[in-house]
C-alpha cells in the first residue's frame, strides 16, 4: 500500500471554545445526538469525476458527505439530518450560511465543503458552523490524491468530532481481523483490513494455514499475529505496505498472543513449552529476547500501559484465569481482579486509566471495563460468547467479536464483529463480508 | 484417651463414607461423568483396543483414571512400533477466550505426552500442538460438545 500524504495548507480561524455554544457531552451515554447538518460539499467547476479502478466517482461532494454523516451517526453523539430539509444550495451555505435556514429544521451545527478533482488532485475545503452562535468553529483545507477521498472525508470527520466533542476522533482509522468461512470444524481464517467505516476491504492472507489475533503496531504499518505455517504456531510480523512477513517468534515451542510495546519496537507475546506458558518480550531491533514471568500457571494475554510502564495480563495461578498488573521488567506482580468467575484478555486504554476485559460468569460472557487496580468495574454487554475487546485510539469506544450458539450440525453459528462506547451504549455491529474475530483497531493514519 | 483414638477414627470412617457418596451421586448423564466425556462416539482407534485420544474436565488439564489407563494401551502399542513418532494435539472447548485456550491446549498436550514419556515413551518421538478452540470435533454449543471438543488426540506423524 503506497504511502498516503496529506497536506493540510490552510488553517483560517479557530474560534475559542468559550463563544462557542455547540458541544457534544462523551462522558455519559447520549440518549440525546447533537443534530447536525453535513451539506453535500459543493464541486467547483472545472472540477473531473474521480477513476478508481475501472469505477468513475461522479458527484464527489455528495459522497464525501455521506461518509461523514454515517461516521456521525455510528458515533452515536451525532444525529445527521435528512439532506432532503436542507434549504440552502451547498455554495452559498459554504460561503456564509443562513442560520436561521439552519436552525428551522433544528440543526445545531452545520457542515459545508467545496471540492476540486483536478488530474492528478483533489482540493477539499470545509468548515463547521456553530448555527446557536451563528459562528464558523473550524475551517480547513487539504490536498491529496483523488483516490483518498474517503479518507477526507474521515480526516473531516474526526476534525468535527474533534472540535464538539473536545477529544480526538477514530475515523481516520483501520481494522484488521480475521476473516472466517467454512464449517465450524474446519474454519478457515485469512488476516482481513478495512477501514473503520467497512470500506477498502483487503485480505492479506490466502487461508491457507491458520491465523489468530493480528494486533497493529501503534507506530507504523506493521501487524504482529500468530500464525500455523507449517503447522507450527508462531507470532509473526507482517508489513502491509509490503507484504513482507517474518517469524518473530521462532522458539522451540508455541508463541502466541502478541501485541506491540507502546513505542513500536518490542513484541509482548507468550511462549508455551512443556505445558507451562510465561509471557516474553522481544526487541525488533537488537533481537534481544527477556523473559519476564517465572511460573508454572499460564500466563498470557499481556498488554502494555501506553505510557509502556506497566502491563497487565492473564494468568490462573490462583487456580482460575484472573488479571494481574506488573512493572514491564516482570516485577511487582498484582492480582486486580477478584469477582465471580474468569477474567481474561486484558487490553490497557490508550487513555491509560482503565483495562477493558473479558469476564466469564455462570455460562454468559461480558465485555467489561475497569481502573487499573481492578477497581470501579463495569460491565458493558452480556452475551452467549463474545471476547477479545480492543480500543479505538482514543479510548471512546470498543470493538470486539461475538460467536452465536449452534447445533451439532453447525448450523446458526456465527462470528461478527460488534463495537459498543465506553459509556454501555451504542451498541453496533460491524458489518464484514464473511465472519469476522479478534480485530484489532490501528492508531489514527493521519497523526 | 482410647475412646477420642476411636471416636477419631470412626469420624474418619464416616468422612470417608460421606466422601464416598459424593463420588457415587457425581453426574454421570449418559456419556460424561461430571463433564468429563467417557463415550467413544468421537474416539479413533491406532489400533485394536488402542484408542487415539483422552478428554478433560473444563479448564483443567488433569488426567483421569480412564485417560490413564488409554494413555498406558497407547504407550504400550508404541514401543512395538519403535519407528513411528507421533503428534499429540491438545484442544479446548469453545467456552474459552481464545488465548487462554491456545496455553489450555499446550498444557493437555503435554499432559498426555508426560504420561507417555513415564510409560518408556522417549520424549524425541513425541511432538505437541496445541489448537486451542480452533479445531472442534462437535460443532455443537452444549455441555456434551463442549466435552468432546477438550481432548488430546495422538496422532501418527511419521
Amino acid at each position: 500500500m503506497k504511502k498516503l500524504i496529506f497536506f493540510i495548507f490552510c488553517i483560517f480561524l479557530f474560534n475559542s471554545s468559550a463563544n462557542a455554544l455547540v458541544e457534544v457531552d462523551i462522558t455519559r451515554g447520549n440518549l440525546d445526538p447533537l443534530p447536525i447538518a453535513v451539506s453535500p460539499l459543493y464541486i467547483e467547476s472545472g472540477s473531473k469525476d474521480i477513476k478508481q479502478g475501472d469505477k468513475i466517482i461522479k458527484n464527489i461532494g455528495e459522497r464525501i458527505s455521506k461518509v461523514i454523516e454515517v461516521n456521525f451517526r455510528r458515533s452515536g453523539l451525532f444525529n445527521p439530518l435528512k439532506k432532503d430539509s436542507f434549504v440552502q444550495k451547498p455554495d452559498i451555505a459554504h460561503v456564509k450560511p443562513r442560520f436561521e435556514d439552519w436552525k428551522l429544521i433544528k440543526a445545531q451545527a452545520l457542515v459545508t465543503g467545496k471540492v476540486l478533482v483536478t488530474e492528478d488532485k483533489l482540493r477539499v475545503e470545509f468548515r463547521l458552523w456553530d448555527v446557536i452562535a451563528a459562528k464558523e468553529m473550524v475551517a480547513l483545507a487539504f490536498s491529496t490524491t483523488p483516490n483518498n477521498w474517503r479518507r477526507v472525508a474521515h480526516i473531516i470527520s474526526d476534525k468535527v468530532y474533534q472540535r464538539l466533542t473536545g477529544e480526538e476522533g477514530y475515523f481516520d482509522t483501520r481494522i484488521i481481523y480475521v476473516a472466517e468461512t467454512g464449517l465450524k470444524t474446519q474454519r478457515y481464517k485469512k488476516l482481513a483490513i478495512m477501514d473503520q467505516d467497512g470500506a477498502n476491504l483487503k485480505y492479506l492472507t490466502l487461508g491457507n494455514e491458520l491465523v489468530l489475533t493480528p494486533r497493529f503496531n501503534p507506530k507504523n504499518q506493521l501487524v504482529t499475529y500468530l500464525s500455523y505455517f507449517r503447522n507450527l504456531p508462531r507470532v509473526y510480523l507482517l508489513d502491509i505496505e509490503t507484504g513482507v512477513q517474518e517469524v518473530v517468534g521462532d522458539f522451540p515451542g508455541m508463541t502466541f498472543a502478541p501485541r506491540f510495546s507502546p513505542d513500536g519496537k518490542k513484541i509482548i507475546m507468550s511462549f508455551a513449552k512443556d505445558g507451562n506458558s510465561d509471557i516474553y518480550t522481544m526487541n525488533l531491533d537488537t533481537r534481544v529476547v527477556e523473559k519476564l514471568t517465572d511460573h508454572t500457571s499460564i500466563d498470557t494475554s499481556p498488554s502494555y500501559s501506553p505510557d509502556g510502564k506497566f502491563i497487565c495480563f492473564n494468568s490462573d495461578r490462583s487456580g482460575l484465569q484472573q488479571i494481574y498488573v506488573m512493572r514491564s521488567d516482570g516485577s511487582n506482580v498484582k492480582r486486580i481482579t477478584f469477582g465471580k468467575g474468569l477474567y481474561g484478555t486484558p487490553v490497557w486504554s490508550p487513555r491509560g486509566d482503565l483495562i477493558a476485559f473479558t469476564r466469564v460468569h455462570k455460562g454468559k460472557f461480558y465485555i467489561g471495563v475497569m481502573r487499573t487496580d481492578g477497581s470501579g468495574e463495569r460491565l458493558l454487554t452480556e452475551n452467549f460468547y463474545q471476547e477479545a475487546p480492543s480500543w479505538s485510539p482514543n479510548g471512546r469506544v470498543l470493538i470486539f467479536y461475538r460467536e452465536t450458539k449452534s447445533d451439532s450440525e453447525g448450523k446458526g453459528f456465527s462470528a461478527k464483529l460488534w463495537s459498543i462506547d465506553l459509556t454501555g451504549y451504542n451498541e453496533r455491529l460491524v458489518e464484514t463480508e464473511t465472519d469476522g474475530s479478534d480485530p484489532s483497531w490501528s492508531s489514527l493514519l493521519s497523526k | 484417651m482410647i475412646l477420642g483414638m476411636n471416636l477419631k477414627r470412626i469420624l474418619i470412617v464416616v468422612l470417608a463414607g460421606i466422601a464416598l457418596t459424593a463420588c457415587a451421586v457425581q453426574k454421570k448423564s449418559g456419556m460424561m461423568t461430571g463433564d468429563v466425556y467417557t463415550g467413544t462416539d468421537t474416539v479413533e482407534y491406532l489400533a485394536t483396543g488402542v484408542k487415539d485420544r483422552v478428554f478433560f474436565a473444563t479448564n483443567k488439564s488433569t488426567l483421569t483414571t480412564a485417560s490413564r489407563d488409554t494413555l498406558r494401551k497407547q504407550a504400550a502399542w508404541m514401543r512395538k512400533k519403535g519407528k513411528l513418532s507421533f503428534t499429540i494435539e491438545g484442544h479446548a472447548d469453545e467456552r474459552g477466550t481464545r488465548e487462554y485456550n491456545l496455553a489450555l491446549g499446550e498444557r493437555r498436550a503435554n499432559a498426555a505426552k508426560d504420561y507417555l514419556m513415564t510409560y518408556g515413551i522417549s520424549g524425541s518421538r513425541l511432538s505437541v500442538i496445541s489448537y486451542g478452540k480452533e479445531r472442534p470435533v462437535n460443532s455443537g454449543s452444549n455441555p456434551l460438545a463442549w466435552s468432546q471438543n477438550r481432548r488430546s488426540v495422538t496422532v501418527k506423524a511419521n
